[in-house]
Protein backbone atom coordinates (compact mmCIF):
# COMPACT_ATOMS: atom_id res chain seq x y z
CA UNK A 1 0.00 0.00 0.00
CA UNK A 2 1.45 3.32 -1.00
CA UNK A 3 0.61 6.38 1.04
CA UNK A 4 1.61 9.81 -0.19
CA UNK A 5 1.94 12.64 2.28
CA UNK A 6 1.78 16.19 1.08
CA UNK A 7 2.41 18.65 3.92
CA UNK A 8 1.35 21.51 1.62
CA UNK A 9 -2.07 19.96 1.20
CA UNK A 10 -4.92 21.70 2.97
CA UNK A 11 -5.64 18.51 4.92
CA UNK A 12 -3.97 17.48 8.20
CA UNK A 13 -1.43 14.70 7.73
CA UNK A 14 -3.24 12.16 9.92
CA UNK A 15 -6.38 12.79 7.86
CA UNK A 16 -4.45 12.26 4.62
CA UNK A 17 -3.40 8.87 5.95
CA UNK A 18 -6.96 8.04 7.04
CA UNK A 19 -8.38 9.05 3.66
CA UNK A 20 -5.86 7.01 1.69
CA UNK A 21 -6.39 3.91 3.80
CA UNK A 22 -10.14 4.32 3.44
CA UNK A 23 -9.69 4.63 -0.28
CA UNK A 24 -7.51 1.52 -0.36
CA UNK A 25 -10.19 -0.42 1.52
CA UNK A 26 -13.01 0.90 -0.65
CA UNK A 27 -11.15 0.07 -3.84
CA UNK A 28 -10.19 -3.42 -2.69
CA UNK A 29 -6.46 -2.70 -2.50
CA UNK A 30 -6.76 -3.61 1.16
CA UNK A 31 -8.98 -6.53 2.04
CA UNK A 32 -10.64 -7.62 5.27
CA UNK A 33 -8.07 -9.29 7.49
CA UNK A 34 -5.10 -7.52 5.89
CA UNK A 35 -2.62 -6.24 8.43
CA UNK A 36 -1.57 -2.60 8.51
CA UNK A 37 2.06 -1.66 9.24
CA UNK A 38 3.08 -1.20 12.87
CA UNK A 39 3.13 2.36 14.15
CA UNK A 40 6.90 2.39 14.25
CA UNK A 41 7.39 0.99 10.76
CA UNK A 42 4.76 3.29 9.28
CA UNK A 43 6.17 6.39 10.99
CA UNK A 44 9.67 5.56 9.77
CA UNK A 45 8.43 4.95 6.25
CA UNK A 46 6.37 8.12 5.98
CA UNK A 47 8.78 10.25 8.07
CA UNK A 48 6.04 11.52 10.33
CA UNK A 49 5.76 11.70 14.08
CA UNK A 50 4.51 8.34 15.41
CA UNK A 51 1.65 10.10 17.15
CA UNK A 52 0.22 10.98 13.74
CA UNK A 53 -0.05 7.27 12.92
CA UNK A 54 -1.59 6.61 16.34
CA UNK A 55 -4.18 9.30 15.64
CA UNK A 56 -4.91 7.98 12.15
CA UNK A 57 -5.35 4.39 13.42
CA UNK A 58 -7.61 5.59 16.22
CA UNK A 59 -9.84 7.39 13.77
CA UNK A 60 -9.93 4.37 11.44
CA UNK A 61 -10.78 2.17 14.39
CA UNK A 62 -13.61 4.32 15.65
CA UNK A 63 -14.99 4.42 12.09
CA UNK A 64 -14.94 0.60 12.15
CA UNK A 65 -12.52 0.34 9.25
CA UNK A 66 -9.75 -1.35 11.19
CA UNK A 67 -9.57 -3.44 14.34
CA UNK A 68 -6.79 -3.53 16.87
CA UNK A 69 -6.01 -7.00 18.11
CA UNK A 70 -4.24 -7.04 21.41
CA UNK A 71 -0.59 -7.82 21.12
CA UNK A 72 -0.71 -8.58 17.43
CA UNK A 73 -1.47 -5.50 15.37
CA UNK A 74 -4.01 -3.55 13.38
CA UNK A 75 -6.16 -5.29 10.78
CA UNK A 76 -8.74 -4.28 8.21
CA UNK A 77 -12.22 -5.11 9.54
CA UNK A 78 -14.53 -7.63 8.00
CA UNK A 79 -17.48 -5.44 7.05
CA UNK A 80 -16.22 -4.40 3.70
CA UNK A 81 -19.34 -4.05 1.54
CA UNK A 82 -21.27 -1.71 3.79
CA UNK A 83 -18.22 0.46 4.27
CA UNK A 84 -17.34 0.38 0.61
CA UNK A 85 -20.76 1.66 -0.49
CA UNK A 86 -20.64 4.50 1.94
CA UNK A 87 -17.03 5.25 1.08
CA UNK A 88 -17.48 5.04 -2.68
CA UNK A 89 -20.19 7.62 -2.40
CA UNK A 90 -18.13 9.93 -0.23
CA UNK A 91 -15.23 9.83 -2.67
CA UNK A 92 -17.35 10.52 -5.72
CA UNK A 93 -19.26 13.28 -3.93
CA UNK A 94 -15.98 15.06 -3.17
CA UNK A 95 -15.14 14.99 -6.87
CA UNK A 96 -18.59 16.24 -7.79
CA UNK A 97 -18.33 19.14 -5.37
CA UNK A 98 -14.98 20.17 -6.86
CA UNK A 99 -16.45 19.93 -10.36
CA UNK A 100 -19.49 22.01 -9.41
CA UNK A 101 -17.31 24.73 -7.90
CA UNK A 102 -15.15 24.86 -11.00
CA UNK A 103 -18.17 24.91 -13.30
CA UNK A 104 -19.64 27.77 -11.32
CA UNK A 105 -16.42 29.76 -11.59
CA UNK A 106 -16.33 29.17 -15.34
CA UNK A 107 -19.97 30.28 -15.62
CA UNK A 108 -21.51 27.00 -16.68
CA UNK A 109 -25.13 26.56 -15.65
CA UNK A 110 -26.23 23.31 -14.00
CA UNK A 111 -28.12 22.33 -17.15
CA UNK A 112 -25.07 22.89 -19.39
CA UNK A 113 -22.93 20.86 -17.02
CA UNK A 114 -25.33 17.89 -17.08
CA UNK A 115 -25.39 18.00 -20.88
CA UNK A 116 -21.60 18.03 -21.00
CA UNK A 117 -21.37 15.12 -18.59
CA UNK A 118 -23.77 13.04 -20.70
CA UNK A 119 -21.86 13.89 -23.86
CA UNK A 120 -18.52 12.91 -22.32
CA UNK A 121 -20.04 9.73 -20.98
CA UNK A 122 -21.34 8.78 -24.43
CA UNK A 123 -17.92 9.47 -25.96
CA UNK A 124 -16.18 7.36 -23.35
CA UNK A 125 -18.66 4.52 -23.81
CA UNK A 126 -18.09 4.62 -27.59
CA UNK A 127 -14.33 4.47 -27.32
CA UNK A 128 -14.61 1.62 -24.83
CA UNK A 129 -16.74 -0.50 -27.19
CA UNK A 130 -14.36 0.35 -30.00
CA UNK A 131 -11.39 -0.81 -27.94
CA UNK A 132 -13.16 -4.00 -27.01
CA UNK A 133 -13.96 -4.64 -30.64
CA UNK A 134 -10.31 -4.02 -31.51
CA UNK A 135 -9.15 -6.38 -28.76
CA UNK A 136 -11.57 -9.03 -29.95
CA UNK A 137 -10.48 -8.78 -33.58
CA UNK A 138 -6.80 -8.59 -32.63
CA UNK A 139 -6.74 -11.79 -30.60
CA UNK B 1 1.14 12.96 30.91
CA UNK B 2 4.21 14.21 32.71
CA UNK B 3 5.94 17.45 31.84
CA UNK B 4 9.60 17.33 30.91
CA UNK B 5 10.34 20.92 30.02
CA UNK B 6 8.74 23.97 31.50
CA UNK B 7 9.71 27.42 30.32
CA UNK B 8 7.77 30.16 32.02
CA UNK B 9 7.72 33.80 30.88
CA UNK B 10 11.37 33.68 29.81
CA UNK B 11 12.99 36.94 28.68
CA UNK B 12 16.53 37.63 27.59
CA UNK B 13 18.37 40.62 26.16
CA UNK B 14 21.67 40.91 24.36
CA UNK B 15 22.53 44.53 25.02
CA UNK B 16 19.70 46.56 23.53
CA UNK B 17 18.42 43.63 21.46
CA UNK B 18 15.53 41.62 22.85
CA UNK B 19 16.36 37.99 22.11
CA UNK B 20 13.44 36.44 23.97
CA UNK B 21 10.39 38.26 25.23
CA UNK B 22 8.04 36.51 27.64
CA UNK B 23 8.35 33.05 26.05
CA UNK B 24 6.60 30.07 27.61
CA UNK B 25 6.74 26.45 26.51
CA UNK B 26 5.72 23.18 28.06
CA UNK B 27 6.94 19.87 26.68
CA UNK B 28 5.34 16.58 27.69
CA UNK B 29 6.83 13.11 27.47
CA UNK B 30 6.58 11.24 24.19
CA UNK B 31 5.93 14.14 21.85
CA UNK B 32 7.92 16.04 19.24
CA UNK B 33 8.13 19.81 19.64
CA UNK B 34 9.08 22.14 16.81
CA UNK B 35 10.56 25.61 17.09
CA UNK B 36 10.04 27.65 13.98
CA UNK B 37 11.03 31.15 12.95
CA UNK B 38 13.34 33.21 10.78
CA UNK B 39 17.04 33.56 11.60
CA UNK B 40 17.35 35.67 14.72
CA UNK B 41 13.86 34.82 15.92
CA UNK B 42 15.24 33.41 19.17
CA UNK B 43 15.20 29.64 18.54
CA UNK B 44 18.83 29.00 19.41
CA UNK B 45 18.67 31.32 22.43
CA UNK B 46 15.69 29.38 23.75
CA UNK B 47 17.48 26.07 23.19
CA UNK B 48 20.58 27.33 25.02
CA UNK B 49 18.40 28.10 28.03
CA UNK B 50 17.09 24.54 28.04
CA UNK B 51 20.67 23.29 28.23
CA UNK B 52 21.64 25.70 30.98
CA UNK B 53 24.11 27.49 28.69
CA UNK B 54 22.35 30.78 29.34
CA UNK B 55 20.92 32.13 32.56
CA UNK B 56 17.39 33.58 32.27
CA UNK B 57 17.23 37.35 32.70
CA UNK B 58 13.60 37.00 33.59
CA UNK B 59 11.31 34.04 34.01
CA UNK B 60 12.14 30.45 34.77
CA UNK B 61 13.36 27.31 33.01
CA UNK B 62 12.89 23.79 34.37
CA UNK B 63 14.04 20.60 32.69
CA UNK B 64 13.09 17.34 34.44
CA UNK B 65 11.90 19.67 37.21
CA UNK B 66 15.46 20.99 37.68
CA UNK B 67 17.14 24.31 37.00
CA UNK B 68 19.65 23.50 34.20
CA UNK B 69 21.93 26.38 35.22
CA UNK B 70 22.24 25.18 38.81
CA UNK B 71 22.22 21.45 38.15
CA UNK B 72 23.84 21.00 34.75
CA UNK B 73 25.16 17.50 35.39
CA UNK B 74 21.83 16.06 36.46
CA UNK B 75 20.10 17.67 33.49
CA UNK B 76 22.66 17.13 30.74
CA UNK B 77 23.09 13.46 31.61
CA UNK B 78 19.56 12.92 30.35
CA UNK B 79 19.77 15.27 27.36
CA UNK B 80 21.09 14.65 23.86
CA UNK B 81 22.07 17.75 21.93
CA UNK B 82 23.07 18.49 18.37
CA UNK B 83 24.01 22.10 17.79
CA UNK B 84 23.57 23.87 14.50
CA UNK B 85 27.32 24.34 14.06
CA UNK B 86 27.84 20.70 15.06
CA UNK B 87 30.96 21.94 16.79
CA UNK B 88 33.22 18.94 17.05
CA UNK B 89 36.89 18.88 18.02
CA UNK B 90 38.65 19.01 14.65
CA UNK B 91 41.83 17.35 15.89
CA UNK B 92 40.08 14.30 17.34
CA UNK B 93 39.23 11.05 15.65
CA UNK B 94 35.64 9.86 15.72
CA UNK B 95 36.44 6.79 17.83
CA UNK B 96 38.35 8.96 20.30
CA UNK B 97 35.42 11.28 20.81
CA UNK B 98 33.04 8.34 21.10
CA UNK B 99 35.17 6.83 23.87
CA UNK B 100 35.46 10.18 25.60
CA UNK B 101 31.73 10.89 25.47
CA UNK B 102 30.85 7.36 26.52
CA UNK B 103 32.85 7.83 29.72
CA UNK B 104 30.48 10.58 30.78
CA UNK B 105 27.35 8.58 30.12
CA UNK B 106 26.65 5.45 32.17
CA UNK B 107 23.60 4.82 29.99
CA UNK B 108 25.64 4.71 26.76
CA UNK B 109 24.29 2.03 24.43
CA UNK B 110 27.27 0.68 22.51
CA UNK B 111 25.27 -1.63 20.30
CA UNK B 112 22.99 1.23 19.27
CA UNK B 113 25.97 3.52 18.56
CA UNK B 114 27.64 0.83 16.45
CA UNK B 115 24.46 0.12 14.57
CA UNK B 116 24.04 3.81 13.70
CA UNK B 117 27.69 4.27 12.73
CA UNK B 118 27.51 1.24 10.44
CA UNK B 119 24.25 2.31 8.84
CA UNK B 120 25.80 5.71 8.10
CA UNK B 121 28.95 4.02 6.84
CA UNK B 122 31.15 6.25 9.02
CA UNK B 123 34.84 5.49 9.31
CA UNK B 124 35.59 5.64 13.04
CA UNK B 125 39.29 6.28 12.47
CA UNK B 126 38.83 9.53 10.59
CA UNK B 127 39.53 12.89 12.14
CA UNK B 128 36.66 15.36 12.28
CA UNK B 129 38.64 17.77 10.13
CA UNK B 130 38.44 15.14 7.35
CA UNK B 131 34.68 14.63 7.55
CA UNK B 132 32.17 16.21 5.18
CA UNK B 133 29.25 18.33 6.41
CA UNK B 134 26.90 15.36 6.14
CA UNK B 135 29.27 12.99 7.96
CA UNK B 136 29.76 15.52 10.75
CA UNK B 137 26.01 15.75 11.18
CA UNK B 138 25.73 11.96 11.29
CA UNK B 139 28.57 11.71 13.80
CA UNK B 140 27.02 14.49 15.89
CA UNK B 141 23.75 12.63 15.81
CA UNK B 142 25.30 9.39 17.09
CA UNK B 143 26.94 11.33 19.92
CA UNK B 144 23.59 12.95 20.75
CA UNK B 145 21.45 9.80 20.87
CA UNK B 146 23.70 6.89 21.91
CA UNK B 147 23.15 7.43 25.63
CA UNK B 148 19.40 7.13 24.98
CA UNK B 149 18.53 10.56 26.34
CA UNK B 150 15.07 11.29 27.75
CA UNK B 151 15.16 14.60 25.92
CA UNK B 152 16.69 15.04 22.48
CA UNK B 153 17.38 18.65 21.46
CA UNK B 154 18.33 19.42 17.88
CA UNK B 155 19.11 22.91 16.66
CA UNK B 156 18.49 23.18 12.91
CA UNK B 157 19.49 19.54 12.38
CA UNK B 158 18.85 19.69 8.64
CA UNK B 159 20.58 22.92 7.83
CA UNK B 160 23.06 22.56 5.00
CA UNK B 161 22.48 18.83 4.56
CA UNK B 162 21.54 16.81 1.53
CA UNK B 163 18.32 14.81 1.33
CA UNK B 164 19.90 11.50 2.35
CA UNK B 165 21.45 12.74 5.59
CA UNK B 166 18.26 14.65 6.39
CA UNK B 167 16.38 11.36 6.20
CA UNK B 168 18.85 9.86 8.70
CA UNK B 169 18.14 12.69 11.10
CA UNK B 170 14.38 12.33 10.73
CA UNK B 171 14.70 8.57 11.25
CA UNK B 172 16.59 9.19 14.48
CA UNK B 173 13.82 11.49 15.70
CA UNK B 174 11.12 8.93 14.94
CA UNK B 175 13.11 6.15 16.59
CA UNK B 176 13.73 8.24 19.68
CA UNK B 177 10.05 8.90 20.15
CA UNK B 178 8.73 5.51 19.11
CA UNK B 179 11.14 3.24 20.91
CA UNK B 180 10.88 4.46 24.41
CA UNK B 181 8.46 7.34 24.47
CA UNK B 182 11.16 9.96 24.70
CA UNK B 183 10.78 13.62 23.89
CA UNK B 184 12.27 15.69 21.08
CA UNK B 185 12.62 19.45 20.76
CA UNK B 186 13.97 20.64 17.44
CA UNK B 187 14.23 23.88 15.58
CA UNK B 188 13.98 24.12 11.84
CA UNK B 189 13.32 26.54 9.08
CA UNK B 190 12.10 23.69 6.86
CA UNK B 191 8.40 23.94 7.51
CA UNK B 192 7.31 20.83 5.69
CA UNK B 193 9.69 18.90 7.92
CA UNK B 194 8.14 20.44 11.02
CA UNK B 195 4.68 19.74 9.68
CA UNK B 196 5.46 16.05 9.29
CA UNK B 197 7.61 15.48 12.32
CA UNK B 198 6.11 17.61 15.06
CA UNK B 199 3.15 17.12 17.33
CA UNK B 200 3.44 20.63 18.66
CA UNK B 201 4.82 23.83 17.19
CA UNK B 202 6.01 27.16 18.57
CA UNK B 203 6.44 29.96 16.07
CA UNK B 204 8.87 32.65 17.23
CA UNK B 205 9.28 36.05 15.68
CA UNK B 206 11.74 38.60 17.05
CA UNK B 207 11.86 36.81 20.37
CA UNK B 208 8.13 36.51 20.83
CA UNK B 209 5.77 33.57 20.47
CA UNK B 210 3.37 34.41 17.66
CA UNK B 211 1.63 31.03 17.39
CA UNK B 212 1.78 27.98 19.64
CA UNK B 213 -0.16 24.74 19.89
CA UNK B 214 -0.54 21.27 18.47
CA UNK B 215 0.24 21.24 14.75
CA UNK B 216 -3.22 19.97 13.84
CA UNK B 217 -4.87 22.57 16.03
CA UNK B 218 -2.76 25.45 14.73
CA UNK B 219 -3.46 24.43 11.15
CA UNK B 220 -7.15 23.86 11.75
CA UNK B 221 -7.60 27.35 13.21
CA UNK B 222 -5.96 29.08 10.23
CA UNK B 223 -7.55 29.05 6.80
CA UNK B 224 -6.57 30.31 3.38
CA UNK B 225 -9.55 31.50 1.38
CA UNK B 226 -9.64 32.81 -2.17
CA UNK B 227 -11.90 35.83 -2.54
CA UNK B 228 -13.01 36.98 -5.95
CA UNK B 229 -14.37 40.40 -6.80
CA UNK B 230 -16.52 41.31 -9.81
CA UNK B 231 -14.10 44.07 -10.81
CA UNK B 232 -10.42 44.76 -10.44
CA UNK B 233 -9.30 46.35 -7.20
CA UNK B 234 -6.39 48.78 -7.16
CA UNK B 235 -5.52 48.16 -3.54
CA UNK B 236 -6.08 45.24 -1.22
CA UNK B 237 -9.68 44.91 -0.02
CA UNK B 238 -10.62 45.70 3.54
CA UNK B 239 -11.43 42.33 5.06
CA UNK B 240 -11.99 42.36 8.77
CA UNK B 241 -10.14 39.75 10.79
CA UNK B 242 -7.72 38.87 7.99
CA UNK B 243 -4.15 38.06 9.07
CA UNK B 244 -2.86 38.79 5.61
CA UNK B 245 -4.25 39.62 2.20
CA UNK B 246 -2.30 39.07 -0.98
CA UNK B 247 -3.14 39.22 -4.64
CA UNK B 248 -4.18 41.72 -7.25
CA UNK B 249 -7.04 42.64 -9.54
CA UNK B 250 -10.02 40.38 -8.95
CA UNK B 251 -8.46 37.51 -7.06
CA UNK B 252 -7.19 37.86 -3.50
CA UNK B 253 -5.87 35.26 -1.12
CA UNK B 254 -6.77 35.77 2.53
CA UNK B 255 -5.23 34.04 5.56
CA UNK B 256 -7.64 34.19 8.49
CA UNK B 257 -8.44 32.62 11.83
CA UNK B 258 -12.13 33.53 11.68
CA UNK B 259 -14.66 30.84 10.84
CA UNK B 260 -15.32 30.33 7.15
CA UNK B 261 -18.95 31.39 7.49
CA UNK B 262 -18.12 34.71 9.09
CA UNK B 263 -15.45 35.42 6.48
CA UNK B 264 -18.01 34.63 3.79
CA UNK B 265 -20.28 37.34 5.19
CA UNK B 266 -17.44 39.84 5.58
CA UNK B 267 -16.31 39.18 2.00
CA UNK B 268 -19.85 39.56 0.76
CA UNK B 269 -20.14 42.93 2.46
CA UNK B 270 -16.91 44.00 0.78
CA UNK B 271 -18.45 42.94 -2.54
CA UNK B 272 -16.50 39.69 -2.97
CA UNK B 273 -17.21 35.98 -3.04
CA UNK B 274 -15.20 33.09 -1.59
CA UNK B 275 -14.35 30.68 -4.39
CA UNK B 276 -12.14 28.29 -2.44
CA UNK B 277 -11.11 27.69 1.15
CA UNK B 278 -8.85 25.20 2.90
CA UNK B 279 -6.79 24.92 6.08
CA UNK B 280 -3.48 26.74 5.92
CA UNK B 281 -0.01 25.19 5.85
CA UNK B 282 2.52 26.14 8.53
CA UNK B 283 4.41 28.13 5.94
CA UNK B 284 1.39 30.23 5.08
CA UNK B 285 0.66 30.75 8.77
CA UNK B 286 4.24 31.77 9.54
CA UNK B 287 4.41 34.26 6.67
CA UNK B 288 1.02 35.78 7.51
CA UNK B 289 1.89 36.10 11.19
CA UNK B 290 5.31 37.62 10.57
CA UNK B 291 3.95 40.14 8.06
CA UNK B 292 1.21 41.12 10.44
CA UNK B 293 3.62 41.52 13.32
CA UNK B 294 5.87 43.71 11.14
CA UNK B 295 2.89 45.84 10.09
CA UNK B 296 1.84 46.31 13.70
CA UNK B 297 5.36 47.37 14.65
CA UNK B 298 5.52 49.87 11.81
CA UNK B 299 2.15 51.28 12.80
CA UNK B 300 3.22 51.68 16.44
Amino acid sequence: MEIKINPADGVPIYRQIVNQIRYSVASGLLEPGDELPTIRAFALRLKVTPNTIVKAYEELESAGIVQKRHGSGTFVSGERTRLADWERRRIIEQRIDALLTEAHQLDFSGEELFKLIRRRQALLADSRTENQAKDASGS
Amino acid sequence: MSTLVEVDALSRRYGATIALDNVSLKADVGLVYGLVGANGAGKTTLIKHLLGLLRPHQGQVRVFGLDPVREPVAVLRRVGYLSEQRDLPEWMRLDELLRYTRAYHPSWDRAYADQLLDSFGLDRRKKFSDLSQGMRAQAGLVLAVAHRPDLLVLDEPSSGLDVVVRQDILDAIVRTVVEDGRTVVFSSHLLDEVERMCDHVTVLHEGRVVVQGSVDEVRATHRVSQVRFPRQLDSSPDIEGALSIAGDGRAWSVVHTSALESLREIALRAGGEITESRIATLEEILIARVRRSNRQRQAA
